[in-house]
C-alpha cells in the first residue's frame, strides 16, 4: 500500500474491505521506519509485539465482517511523554531511560479502544521542554522536509513521524506550542484542544495548568476523527471537563460563509519572516474568498505572553519535577553516601541543561522574596491575556495568525541562546495560557521549500469551528 | 546583574540540584538574561487584576455555582480502589533503583 498521504479513513477502509490487513499495514510502516528513521530519529522505542497483537485483533474483527471502530487498523505513534503499560517511556530524559510504566495514559487507551495500532514512542525535547527537539537526551530529530533543519518541538518526533509517513497519525502534547509549532515546521496538521478537553491521565507532567494532549495528522478530518475519539471526561483526571463532545467530523462540512475571522496586528509585527507573512496573508485572502468575513481584532497584551509563560511554566515544572529523586523509579546516581547527596547528584546527572535551567528559573520565581514580583505578577498578566481573547471572541468566531514567525531553522542555530529559542513560540503560547484551542495547518512553502503553518484559534470548547475553518481552507488547496 | 553566583547556589540548594562549577557560571548568565527579559511585565499595572492560576474554573463549568461547587462532577467517593485497582506491591517496586521486595532502599538518612 502507498503510505504517502495515507489517511485514517483510507487505512481503516482498506482493512475493513480486506484490501489489506492491519498486520500488513503495521509491517509496512515498520519497514518504512527501518528504512527512513535512522536519518530522521523520530522514534525512541518501537513496540512491535503490542502493535501486532492489536493488528491481529482488528483483522479478526474485519474477517468476521464486523464494522471496525473509527481507527480500526490505523498505525499510530505516541509522543514519549505518554505512559504506555509495559513499554518504555522516557520523556526524552536520561532520568527515565529504563522506566516501564505500570499503566496506560487514557488518551492511548481510547485510541486503542478505537482500533489504533500503536507502533512506538516518539522522540521529543526532554520533559517536553524545547522548541527544536534538540533537548532530547537521546538524539535530535531531523526535519523530513530538510534534514539539516529541526522538526520543531517539543513534539518533533511525532510531527516528523507523520510527515515522513512512518505513522498515519501521532499524539503530541502542547504546553507552549509543542503540537502546533512542529506541525507547522514539518508541514502536517496539529491540533491543541481546549484545556480540559482531553484527559491528561498518564501524561508525564510538565506544567499542569498548561499541558494539553492532541493529534498530529495528515488532514484536518483526521484531526477531527482523533479528537472525537480521545476527548471527554475521564474520572482519572479531575481537570478533564464535564462538557459534551461534539461530532467534530460531521460538523466539518458545515459552510464557513459568514463566519467572522479575526486578524490581530500583534501577530504580524517585528520578527515575522516576510515569506511567512505573505503565505499567511494569502491564506487569509483565500478564506475571505470562501465567504468568511475578515475582522481586525486587538490582542494588546500579546508582547507579554512569552515572559508570562516562562515564569508560570517553569514554576509549575519546578514543582512537578521534584518527584525525580531516584527513590521509586528512574535514574539514581551511583556511589552516593547520604540521601541528600543522592537527590542532588541524581538530579544533576539525570536532567539535561534546559531542564535544569527551567527548574532553576521556576524555583527562583517561587522563592521567598521573589514570589510576588515574578510568579504572582505573571499570574495577573495571564488574566489580562485571557481577557484579550474574551474581548476579541465577542466579535469573531475564530482568529487566524501565523503559527510560528519563521519556517524551520537549522539544527544548532538557536541552541546556544535559550531566549531566542523561547521566541519561536511567540504566536503559540498565548493560547496555552488562555486555555483556548488552536490548530496549525500547512499554508504553503518558502522558496527553500520549507512548510509554513497557518494557526486558527477558537473559543473554549469550540474545536468544531476551528476544524471547520481549517477544513475549508484545506479543501481549497487540494491539487494546487 | 540581578542574580549572582551565591543566589544560584541558594536556588540550586532549594531545587536539590548539585550543579558543577561550570554549570553555575552558565546559570548566572542565562538566568540574568531571562530575568532581564521578563522585566517587561512591570510595564503593566496589575494592581486591580486577579491572578489566574488555572483556566478550569472559568470555562466549561456551571457558572451559576461558586468555588469548588463548580467541580461537583469531579467528586468521588473516598474509598479504597474507588476508581481503579491499586498497583500491587510488586508492580510498584518494579521500577525502583533499589528495593528489597517490601521497601524502597535508600542511603542513610542520618549520619552517625
Amino acid at each position: 500500500m502507498n503510505l504517502a498521504s495515507l489517511t485514517i479513513d483510507m487505512a481503516r477502509s482498506a482493512v475493513q474491505e480486506r484490501k489489506t490487513t492491519a498486520l500488513a499495514l503495521a509491517e509496512e510502516h515498520y519497514a518504512r521506519i527501518q528504512h527512513e528513521d535512522e536519518k530522521i530519529g523520530a522514534f525512541l522505542t518501537l513496540c512491535k509485539e503490542r502493535a501486532l497483537e492489536q493488528a491481529d485483533r482488528v483483522d479478526r474483527m474485519a474477517a468476521e465482517g464486523k464494522t471496525l471502530p473509527p481507527l480500526g487498523g490505523v498505525p499510530v505513534a505516541i509522543k514519549d511523554v505518554m505512559s504506555t503499560r509495559g513499554v518504555r517511556t522516557t520523556a526524552g530524559s536520561k532520568s527515565l531511560e529504563h522506566y516501564i510504566p505500570p499503566y496506560d495514559c487514557t488518551a492511548v487507551t481510547r485510541l486503542e479502544a478505537a482500533g489504533a495500532v500503536v507502533l512506538g514512542k516518539t522522540n521529543c525535547d526532554e520533559f517536553a521542554m524545547g522548541s527544536s527537539n534538540e533537548n532530547s537526551a537521546y538524539r535530535p530529530v531531523h526535519n523530513p522536509r530538510d534534514l539539516t533543519r529541526v522538526p520543531g518541538g517539543s513534539s518533533g518526533g511525532s510531527a516528523a513521524a507523520v510527515a515522513a509517513d512512518m505513522a498515519v497519525m501521532a499524539l503530541g502534547s502542547d504546553t507552549g506550542g509543542s503540537i502546533r509549532q512542529p506541525a507547522s515546521f514539518c508541514g502536517v496538521v496539529g491540533l491543541m484542544p481546549t484545556y480540559g478537553r482531553v484527559s491528561r491521565y498518564g501524561l508525564i507532567a510538565f506544567a499542569s495548568s498548561l499541558d494539553h494532549i492532541g493529534p498530529l495528522t495528515k488532514t484536518v478530518k483526521d484531526a477531527a476523527t482523533v479528537l472525537r475519539t480521545i476527548a471527554g471526561r475521564d474520572p482519572m483526571d479531575s481537570t478533564s471537563a464535564d462538557v459534551p463532545v461534539s461530532d467534530y467530523v460531521s460538523e466539518l462540512d458545515k459552510p464557513v460563509r459568514g463566519l467572522k475571522l479575526g486578524v490581530a496586528k500583534e501577530y504580524f509585527g517585528e520578527g515575522l519572516d516576510d515569506e511567512v507573512r505573505q503565505a499567511v496573508e494569502s491564506a487569509i485572502d483565500t478564506l475571505r474568498r470562501a465567504g468568511c468575513e475578515i475582522v481586525p481584532v486587538s490582542l494588546p497584551h500579546t508582547p507579554y505572553a512569552i515572559p508570562t509563560y516562562y515564569l508560570i511554566a517553569t514554576a509549575e515544572a519546578s514543582a512537578n519535577l521534584a518527584r525525580y529523586d531516584g527513590v521509586r523509579y528512574g535514574y539514581r546516581a551511583p556511589g552516593v553516601k547520604t540521601l541528600s547527596e543522592m537527590y542532588r547528584r541524581t538530579r544533576d546527572q539525570g536532567f539535561g541543561a534546559e531542564v535544569k535551567r527551567r527548574i532553576m528559573l521556576g524555583t527562583y520565581a517561587l522563592s521567598a522574596g521573589y514570589y510576588d514580583a515574578y510568579y504572582l505578577k505573571a499570574q495577573k498578566v495571564r488574566t489580562l491575556l485571557a481577557r484579550d481573547f474574551e474581548e476579541a471572541f465577542r466579535n469573531v468566531d475564530a482568529i487566524v495568525t501565523p503559527t510560528s514567525p519563521t519556517a524551520a531553522f537549522r539544527l544548532g542555530e538557536k541552541s546556544d541562546d535559550p531566549l531566542s529559542m523561547y521566541l519561536a513560540d511567540i504566536y503559540t503560547v498565548t493560547a496555552d495560557l488562555a486555555g483556548i484551542p488552536g490548530i496549525s495547518i500547512p499554508c504553503g512553502v518558502t522558496k527553500e521549500n520549507l512548510p509554513i503553518g497557518l494557526q486558527i484559534l477558537g473559543k473554549h470548547f469550540d474545536e468544531a469551528t476551528i476544524l471547520r475553518v481549517a477544513h475549508a481552507y484545506e479543501q481549497t488547496q487540494i491539487g494546487s | 546583574m540581578k542574580v549572582k553566583e551565591k543566589d544560584v547556589a541558594y536556588v540550586a540548594d532549594l531545587a536539590n540540584l548539585e550543579l558543577t562549577g561550570e554549570e553555575r557560571t552558565g546559570m548566572v548568565r542565562d538566568l540574568n538574561s531571562i530575568l532581564d527579559y521578563v522585566e517587561r511585565l512591570n510595564e503593566l499595572d496589575t494592581s486591580n487584576v486577579e491572578p489566574m492560576a488555572q483556566v478550569s474554573d472559568r470555562y466549561g463549568v456551571d457558572e451559576s455555582k461558586q468555588g469548588s461547587d463548580r467541580f461537583v462532577y469531579a467528586y468521588r467517593e473516598d474509598v479504597l480502589e474507588g476508581l481503579r485497582k491499586s498497583l500491587s506491591q510488586e508492580a510498584a517496586l518494579e521500577n525502583a533503583p533499589d528495593a528489597d521486595g517490601t521497601f524502597f532502599r535508600v542511603p542513610k538518612v542520618i549520619e552517625r
